[in-house]
């Protein structure tokens, strides 16, 4: 179980943690990033609690994009959907060309500053890949299977419960997973529109030339990020090893 | 004769009537920093301009009701979007006082949700004609060519968006070098180191799973923090390597993004060409080796061209994802679209924001429509690429 890979991840969780609940003691590494008297452990807010405010603003985010994404590939994929089935291939071709920063900006002038357009940019960004999964593991199902399932008598709904969503589930969970990676990196840039999220410690670091600022935010979300992606990975695989497939 | 009604029409009816009879189709602001009024189509149009429009989305939405041919949907729904272009570049010349360089006309949300609403339309219709990657190329042209068109004209001069591009047309060119040089240079220096990489890959297995992971590992980290993270080897460097500085090589600016979006792009193309080259059929390599070829000849004249599909994909992903995230380089002072999209962030300025975000998003499109096209051409047979 404890491979090299994850022991090295195990190492840098660790680490992490250490290094969100006592920063002080990794003051010594990032003082030589900075000038003689400016601060090198970032001193305008709480490097934890900007941590659970990212994490929450991702899983807020990609909740709700998942509940949507799974529902609106649902229903396209029935046959009374069905018309619109070419046009939402289309649009999540369409969408997945808008820059996510390009999302958020717009954002601003409806939402205001702050949490609130983040959350929507995260959520509008975070159904494309969640859809565009969904729709590949509901139409790609082996077509043996669903005969068999028709000629058992189950009604669409116990298909669709019973073999359609399982079946389709490791293809959907893979674009949660893509969804959760591209919310965490949006979530970085908003807090150019005041979201409160790690970002801020770039950001601050970037306007106040302060180096150290600028890798401890950075190292932060980057390692956050890969652990995370890591996890949902490892998830998926565990769920698709015990489907039997 | 029998109607039958379409759904999806049902739902562009909806939006479309929305946008033309509730929202607003304008915004008037007596100068840049105010709050806007609101001003719907009769009262941003002269009458003669509102009922153009008004009869154009009323034709659309019957065209989007009704089971019609695609063809027909789709030339009201270009005819309408053409219209509402002009138009809204008409309200601007109508709701500016005359002699007045401070007011500024906006497109409002009915505007924006009438384009949806007809954009939505034009998609469907364009899906279900399945038109060649030519025509769609050709048909990008068209589009692109009458905004230029547009543009020139002068038509919507009178517009905040234009107004903000006058006061800022030098930069604007140079920061729009800089994105496309970020976006496609670090793409053109990808490809070229990541091809070998991925050949190499193809023949060391071990190297292989090593390569991809670490380059999948890097593809997770968030842009920002990558050109953060970058920011100090590369400030080392300048200071410590000699000549480095000369060559532009510097802690903040271009450089870091630069190298990011080269990093970022290292995946796409590496693991394309492996997957590229895997799905060579055995029998090709195999007829190869019988007729002597060398190793070298092999994949130059055999598996190449066959993977070619495969790693042009790679290059449309990079390609698309660089335009965008070149947009982010601006906060580490690398230039390129966007310098406007936080300036106008920075300055509550929508108008502002659009200059960044229109071209990026027309680039990304283009690059986007075009690539797909290419890909569809270099892909003699589709099965053949969907076993790869």
């Amino acid at each position: 179980m404890l491979r090299l890979p994850n022991l090295f991840r195990l190492l840098a969780l660790t680490v992490l943690i250490a290094f969100l609940v006592q920063p002080q003691w990794f003051e010594p590494l990032l003082r030589p990033l900075v000038q003689e008297n400016a601060p090198a452990i970032y001193n305008q807010g709480s490097l934890l609690q900007l941590t659970l405010l990212h994490l929450r603003t991702v899983a807020i985010a990609t909740a709700g994009a998942t509940v949507v994404a799974l529902a609106l590939a649902i229903l396209v994929t029935r046959t009374s959907g069905a018309e619109f089935l070419p046009l939402s291939r289309s649009l999540v071709n369409i969408g997945q060309t808008f820059p996510p920063v390009a999302v958020l900006a717009l954002a601003v002038p409806i939402f205001g500053f702050g949490e609130k357009p983040t959350l929507i940019a995260l959520f509008l960004y975070g159904l494309l890949p969640i859809f565009e999964n969904a729709l590949t593991g509901l139409t790609t199902l082996p077509q043996s299977i669903m005969e068999a399932a028709r000629g058992t008598g189950m009604t669409g709904r116990q298909r669709l419960l019973k073999i359609e969503l399982p079946l389709a589930m490791p293809v959907i969970l893979a674009g949660i997973r893509l969804s959760v990676v591209i919310s965490l990196a949006t979530a970085t840039i908003g807090s150019t529109v005041a979201a409160r999220t790690l970002g801020e410690v770039i950001i601050a670091g970037l306007q106040s030339n302060n180096l150290a600022f600028v890798v401890q935010g950075g190292l932060i979300v980057a390692v956050l990020a890969v652990l995370i992606h890591d996890a949902l990975q490892a998830a998926e695989r565990s769920l698709g090893s015990r489907m039997g497939r | 004769m029998q109607l039958r009604v379409d759904k999806l029409g049902v739902i562009i009816a909806a939006l479309a009537a929305y946008g033309a009879f509730l929202a607003p189709f304008a915004t008037f602001r007596a100068n840049r920093i105010v709050a806007g009024e609101a001003r719907s189509i009769s009262e941003a149009l002269p009458p003669v301009w509102a009922a153009i429009i008004l009869l154009f989305v009323i034709a659309a939405a019957i065209v989007a009701v009704l089971k019609t041919p695609s063809s027909l949907r789709l030339a009201i729904a270009f005819s309408t979007l053409a219209a509402l272009a002009l138009g809204i570049g008409a309200a601007a010349g109508h709701l500016t006082p005359p002699e007045n360089s401070y007011a500024r006309v906006s497109p409002a949300s009915g505007f924006w949700v009438l384009l949806f609403a007809l954009g939505l339309l034009a998609a469907d219709a364009l899906t279900r004609l399945r038109p060649s990657p030519l025509v769609r190329v050709l048909f990008l042209c068209g589009v692109l060519g009458f905004i230029a068109a547009v543009l020139m004209s002068g038509t919507w001069d009178g517009l905040s968006l234009l107004k903000e591009y006058a006061g800022r047309a030098d930069t604007f060119w140079a920061e729009a070098g800089k994105h496309v040089m970020l976006a496609l240079g670090s793409l053109a220096a990808a490809t070229i180191i990541g091809i070998p990489v991925g050949v190499l890959c193809h023949r060391v297995t071990r190297l292989r799973d090593g390569l991809l992971g670490v380059l999948n590992a890097i593809q997770t980290i968030p842009s920002i923090a990558l050109f953060g993270i970058l920011i100090a080897p590369l400030g080392w460097i300048a200071i410590h390597v000699p000549g480095a500085a000369a060559i532009g090589i510097r802690g903040i600016g271009a450089a870091p993004a630069f190298v990011a979006l080269f990093l970022y792009s290292l995946l796409p193309v590496v693991a394309n060409t492996v997957v590229g080259l895997a799905g060579v059929p055995r029998e090709a390599n195999d007829a190869a080796r019988g007729i002597g070829m060398t190793d070298f000849q092999r994949l130059a004249g055999i598996e190449f061209p066959l993977a070619f599909p495969v790693i042009l994909t790679g290059i449309r992903i990079v390609l698309v994802q660089n335009i965008g995230l070149a947009t982010i380089a601006a906060l580490i002072g690398g230039g390129g679209f966007g310098v406007f999209v936080f300036q106008g962030v920075g300055q509550t300025a929508m108008d502002l924001v659009l200059l960044g975000a229109v071209p990026t998003v027309v680039l990304a499109f283009t690059a986007a429509i075009v690539l797909d096209a290419l890909i569809e051409m270099a892909t003699p047979n589709r099965n053949q690429v969907q076993s790869a």
